[in-house]
């Protein structure tokens, strides 16, 4: 009798046991970006075909995905309006994807250069603020000599975004006092 | 017939009923424990990965930002694992010959994926997304720890239920100004609590009763 209760609850303890699978903590679905066994590849997230065009993505605005002009020259005009929220945008978007290797400052000493990276020219030199907002936006969509093309890692709105605040970091540079509202000029020359 | 057992045996039968309630609760505040113990979650137990990559280096001694490498954490469900191209963009030229590195260097030439190690993997019944907690002020530190200072990956909390639910049913205490929220040395200010409840009607974060409703984790 005791023996028969002590088999029926281990058998019991084993049926419950067996029970535990994990089917639902892992489904037969993949998560992003997880190995398969199936493709020789081993990646579930099948690269798509050469030349494939994704829904809206037919980029065939030459101004605005290129930075070019029907001619094929660098875009004089930025081809989204300007405001002061885009500039804001592309400042957070320079500090995070350019920072790097051209500073804040735009000096070209950024953090990755200072480990051994190619040095960049400054922003500040007179051939680049004078160069057309159309030619940063090439620099960033197809790379530069030694500098890598940004294009995955930063939509065309947003590199649009970028070569916008470029402007702006390069004024900041050659500001002048006439550059500062009177009530904050004040306050400077006051000060100095 | 002579008693078989002596008249004390009584008070021992009734101390050890009452006993076997301390044993009852023990057992089940040992599995309760046990289950939430990091054996069991894995909470801050560091990967080993194909290659040594060091948030530490990265984030904490170069200063890079999270989107540098995790780009879709802002938009998608899911953060983003850098590809090999992001890893050359820098690789390319420092650290280049590198032993270190050798298996980044394989998986450019021969387009084979870097196989990385999960670190954080919820089953598969909860559904989880970045973008929402990025939008609303929710912070990579509050979730992930100081990544800054890993020199390999682990996953600082333990990703149970009601760790998400003790949040969702008060988020207060933890949302930050949305500036911040990659920003990995925020630490809250003394009057956190007003300033949570703030942010939580500034940025109309939806009320306990959906944030804790199951259809929201589990659909
Ligand atoms: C990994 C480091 C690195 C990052 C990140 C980087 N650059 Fe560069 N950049 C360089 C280097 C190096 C050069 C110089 C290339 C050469 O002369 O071979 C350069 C050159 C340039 C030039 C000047 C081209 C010329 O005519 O001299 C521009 C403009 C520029 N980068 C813009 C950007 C912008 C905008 C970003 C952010 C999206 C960025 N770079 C991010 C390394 C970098
Ligand atoms: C230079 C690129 C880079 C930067 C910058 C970066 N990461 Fe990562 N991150 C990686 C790589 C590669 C992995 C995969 C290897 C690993 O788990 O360590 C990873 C993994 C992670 C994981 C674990 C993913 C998993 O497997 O569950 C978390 C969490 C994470 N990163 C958070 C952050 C946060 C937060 C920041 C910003 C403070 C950040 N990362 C910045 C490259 C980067
Ligand atoms: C934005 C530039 C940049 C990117 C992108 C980058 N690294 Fe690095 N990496 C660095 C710098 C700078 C160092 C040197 C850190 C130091 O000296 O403190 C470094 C060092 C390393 C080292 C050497 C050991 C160490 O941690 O110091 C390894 C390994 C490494 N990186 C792996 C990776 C991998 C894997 C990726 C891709 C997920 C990656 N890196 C992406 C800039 C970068
Ligand atoms: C509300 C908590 C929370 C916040 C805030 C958070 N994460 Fe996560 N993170 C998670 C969870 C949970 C997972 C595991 C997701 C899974 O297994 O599906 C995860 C996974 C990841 C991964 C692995 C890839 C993936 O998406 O599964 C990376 C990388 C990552 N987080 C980076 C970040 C960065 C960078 C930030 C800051 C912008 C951040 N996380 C903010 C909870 C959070
Ligand atoms: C530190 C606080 C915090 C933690 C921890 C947290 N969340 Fe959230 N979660 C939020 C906030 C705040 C929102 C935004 C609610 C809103 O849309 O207003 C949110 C939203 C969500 C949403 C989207 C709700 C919707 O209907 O749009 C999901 C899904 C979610 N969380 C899942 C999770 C899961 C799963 C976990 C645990 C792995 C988790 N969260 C951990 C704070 C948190
Ligand atoms: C904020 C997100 C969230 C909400 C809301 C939520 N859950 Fe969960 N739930 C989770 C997570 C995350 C896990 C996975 C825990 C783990 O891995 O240990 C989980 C696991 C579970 C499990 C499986 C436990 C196990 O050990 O396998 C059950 C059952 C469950 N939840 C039921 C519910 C019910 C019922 C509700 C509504 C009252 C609910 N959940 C609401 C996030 C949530």
């Amino acid at each position: 009798m005791r023996r028969g209760s002590v088999l029926l609850s281990l058998a019991l303890a084993a049926a419950a046991l067996a029970g535990c699978r994990q089917d639902m903590h892992d489904q037969p679905r993949y998560e992003p970006l997880a190995a398969s066994a199936f493709f020789r590849d081993g990646r579930s997230a099948r690269p798509p075909i050469d030349d494939t065009v994704a829904r809206g993505r037919l980029d065939e605005d030459a101004e605005f995905h290129a930075g070019k002009t029907a001619a094929g020259k660098p875009l004089e005009v930025f081809p989204i309006a300007v405001t002061a929220e885009r500039i804001r945008r592309g400042r957070e978007r320079y500090d995070i994807f350019c920072a790097p290797c051209h500073d804040h400052t735009g000096s070209g000493r950024g953090m990755v250069v200072r480990r051994g990276f190619k040095q960049p020219p400054s922003f500040h030199i007179d051939r680049l603020r004078q160069a057309a907002p159309g030619y940063f936006f090439d620099v960033m969509t197809n790379g530069f000599g030694a500098m890598p093309d940004y294009r995955t890692q930063i939509d065309a709105a947003d590199r649009w975004a970028i070569v916008a605040y470029l402007r702006a970091l390069q004024r900041s540079q050659q500001a002048t006092l006439a550059d500062v509202p009177p009530d904050e000029a004040a306050k400077l020359q006051a000060g100095g | 017939m002579a008693q078989v057992f002596h008249r004390s045996t009584n008070s021992i039968a009734r101390v050890s009923i009452f006993g076997a309630v301390f044993i009852v609760v023990g057992l089940g505040w040992l599995l309760d424990t046990i289950s939430r113990s990091s054996y069991v979650t894995q909470a801050r137990n560091a990967r080993v990965q194909p290659v040594a990559f060091s948030h530490k280096h990265h984030v904490g001694g170069a200063g890079f930002d999270c989107r540098y490498c995790h780009t879709s954490v802002e938009e998608s469900a899911f953060a983003g694992i850098p590809s090999t191209k992001i890893c050359m963009n820098c690789h390319s030229q420092i650290w280049a010959d590198s032993p270190m590195l050798a298996p980044v260097r394989e998986s450019l030439k021969t387009g084979r994926s870097i196989e990385w190690t999960r670190v954080h993997d919820l089953p598969g019944f909860v559904y989880f997304d970045h973008s929402i907690h990025v939008a609303k002020g929710v912070g990579c530190s509050t979730c992930h720890g100081r990544v800054d200072q890993m020199p390999l990956t682990w996953q600082e909390n333990s990703l149970q239920m009601d760790w998400c639910v003790n949040c969702h049913g008060n988020p207060a205490p933890f949302v930050r100004p949305r500036q911040e929220v990659f920003n990995m040395a925020w630490r809250p200010p003394p009057d956190q609590l007003e300033q949570g409840a703030r942010l939580v009607t500034e940025y109309k974060i939806l009320p306990p009763s959906v944030l804790t409703s199951c259809s929201t984790c589990h659909r």
